[in-house]
């Protein structure tokens, strides 16, 4: 639908349609998602966003009767092949939940423990250093560098949620998926993961799920708009929260519904 | 529209007092519980206590020929026959044919007395010891040679006919090998199902089937599952009637849906943010059981395994059906033996007409809460040190 870029995409969905038992959550869904930028979902809670974002890396496939037609693809492959090993395909897309969720043990433990059990590296040293440049990129190595052995969730909210961004990236993933990252989050600590976002997207394909159109507006670079398990309409954040092209979309951002 | 609404005194007096009123029922039920249990500690006390306490007798032995040939009523002198324990004079020809060597010899030894003088001694109503031997034995205890102790053969020695060499240790043994029988049984399988069904099975007919019965066999009166273990184990398997294999086994299938049931317990209480971040970083849905959600299940694991194992060691019912409420005196040496376990003895004993084993009924009682309390204990012990926040 309607989707002007053009061009490569690091993610890209093709007329996805998914159903929970009766219920159609998605309907004919196209869209593409570009390398090293921030792409955000916005819509009214049950549009369909964070579930289309749950495709991405096949959390679906836990929900029994999930049913999912179309394709999806990453570097053009496609995710949902037979031949595609799940627990492969989720090393390589990092994903951060809506309530921070470390693993209850020490902090360098929840960032090792992806490295480790993917066996991506060989010694200790290497392992230090990688728990060190995760840390770093997730902008929490300086205050956590003393006290790595502690528990990850004794750290505050938004210590929390940046150790699972670091947890994420450890396993240096082509893409990371947000869900609602920022939601338990009070504004400060919101701020910090903004402004990291924008620094990641450097080297990460970002997709966040949001309920936040100003966080939308300042984080991302294209936005696509969900209602109702329908895609209205994606574009450059800038034109979708200047221009839209669509009444649904200007009601929505504009505060009429939602 | 701007008078505020009048506080209604009465309403608000009946309040108060259907609080206090409240309030004084929870007091009251406290209370009452309180002193029953108050009242069953003790009962069960007062009488188990004096179980633990023996009446020897001084007397010298002479390991003569004659009580080598079995004439055990020659190895004490003749006026103390009727003190001395008989079920201890009967052990002795037994121990001459081991100890050939002690033939010709004697010794001055400490022996238990008779129940009867037993229960003389201690002041217990319906001793039973004729009027001839309450004076010897006034007299004997007076000099010096009958004498208290503690009776601490009572946790080593297996049941007798005769009360004052009936002891809990064969049972002991018994109970020890049936618990380790049913827990290297039902703990494995009853966590094993539990995983299964919480964290892999599909959610469909036949899993809610077997879950819904899973919970009804916890409730099914437990003498149902001595007919169970009897029908399969003993009468199709052919285990051994009576064994501590087939008792471990029967009290196993009635342990695990308890096991099953706090293990699925504990495994919900887990948050699925947790297994929801494993499976985010790439772990398989093994390693997400294995690596977060076993260790933050663990505390409840272990104390609904310790729980439903009590309620294992304190079971009579089922045990009843597969024969190991018997009078069997020794201590099994393998799980295909005849053995018998604490709470069997304990009412083996309750059910004898010698007053005597009314004292080691309730010493029996006494151990058997022990252990109990000891068990509970642990689970605690375990609940606190194992562990996690998250």
């Amino acid at each position: 639908m309607a989707n002007k870029q053009t061009g490569n995409f690091k993610l890209e969905t093709r007329n996805v349609e998914l159903w929970y038992n009766k219920f159609q959550a998605l309907k004919g869904i196209s869209l593409g998602i570009r390398e090293h930028h921030v792409t955000a979902f916005i819509g009214p809670s049950g549009c369909g966003k964070s579930t289309l974002l749950r495709c991405f890396n096949r959390m679906n496939d836990r929900v029994d009767d999930c049913r999912i037609t179309g394709e999806f693809l990453i570097d053009g492959k496609d995710i949902y092949d037979p031949k595609v090993d799940v627990v492969h395909l989720r090393s390589n897309i990092g994903m951060v939940f809506q309530k921070p969720n470390p693993f209850p043990k020490s902090i360098f433990e929840n960032v090792a423990y992806a490295p480790r059990i993917h066996g991506v590296v060989k010694n200790i040293a290497d392992m230090n250093n990688l728990v060190e440049e995760s840390l770093i990129k997730a902008g929490l190595w300086e205050e956590v560098k003393d006290k790595l052995q502690q528990p990850g969730t004794a750290l505050s909210g938004g210590q929390q949620q940046r150790l699972c961004i670091a947890r994420a990236i450890a396993m240096r993933p082509g893409v990371i998926l947000m869900d609602e990252p920022c939601s338990a989050l009070d504004p400060l600590a919101t701020a910090k993961i903004e402004e990291l976002i924008d620094e990641l997207k450097g080297t990460f394909t970002i997709v966040i799920v949001t309920h936040n159109m100003q966080q939308a507006a300042r984080v991302s670079d294209h936005t696509a708009f969900f209602y109702l398990g329908n895609l209205i309409e994606m574009n450059d954040t800038h034109t979708i929260f200047t221009a839209p092209g669509k009444q649904q979309t200007e009601d929505y951002i504009t505060g009429r519904f939602g | 529209m701007n008078e505020t609404f009048k506080l209604d005194e009465n309403l608000l007096r009946k309040r108060y007092r259907a609080e206090k009123r409240f309030h004084a029922y929870g007091i009251i039920a406290i209370g009452l519980a309180l002193a029953f249990i108050l009242f069953f500690f003790i009962d069960v006390l007062s009488k188990g206590i004096p179980g633990f306490q023996t009446v020897q007798v001084q007397v010298e032995v002479d390991y003569s020929q004659v009580v080598a040939d079995g004439n055990y009523r020659r190895v004490v002198q003749k006026d103390l026959v009727h003190i001395a324990s008989r079920g201890w004079m009967r052990t002795v020809p037994m121990q001459l044919r081991n100890h050939p060597e002690m033939i010709g010899t004697k010794e001055t030894i400490w022996v238990p007395a008779a129940f009867r003088v037993n229960q003389y001694i201690k002041g217990n109503e319906g001793h039973g010891l004729e009027q001839k031997y309450q004076a010897l034995a006034d007299e004997l205890y007076k000099q010096g040679t009958i004498r208290k102790a503690i009776d601490w053969h009572f946790f080593t020695r297996g049941d007798s006919k005769l009360p004052e060499i009936a002891g809990v240790g064969a049972s002991l043994v018994g109970s020890l090998v049936v618990m380790f029988i049913t827990m290297i049984l039902a703990v494995p399988i009853g966590v094993v199902t539990a995983v299964y069904l919480e964290e892999f099975s599909p959610d469909n007919m036949l899993t809610r089937t077997v879950e819904v019965n899973i919970n009804n066999l916890a409730a099914i009166p437990s003498i149902l599952f001595g007919l169970l273990g009897l029908a399969i184990f003993i009468n199709f398997f052919g285990v051994p009637r009576s064994s501590a294999l087939a008792g471990g086994m029967t009290l196993a299938l009635m342990t695990l849906p308890i096991i099953i049931i706090s293990t699925r317990a504990a495994l919900r209480s887990v948050p699925n943010s947790i297994r929801e971040g494993a499976f985010g970083v790439g772990a398989s849905g093994l390693q997400v059981v294995w690596h977060h959600v076993l260790p933050l299940a663990l505390p409840g694991i272990l104390t609904g395994s310790i729980i439903g194992l009590a309620q294992a060691l304190g079971e009579t019912a089922p045990l009843l059906i597969v024969g190991m409420m018997a009078f069997i005196p020794e201590a099994p040496l393998s799980i295909y033996q005849a053995s018998t376990v604490l709470p069997a003895q304990i009412y083996t004993w309750s059910s004898d007409s010698i007053r005597a084993f009314g004292e080691l009924t309730a010493a029996g009682v006494i151990v058997l809460l022990t252990i109990m309390l000891m068990l509970n204990g642990l689970a605690i012990w375990l609940r606190q040190h194992t562990s996690r926040t998250w």
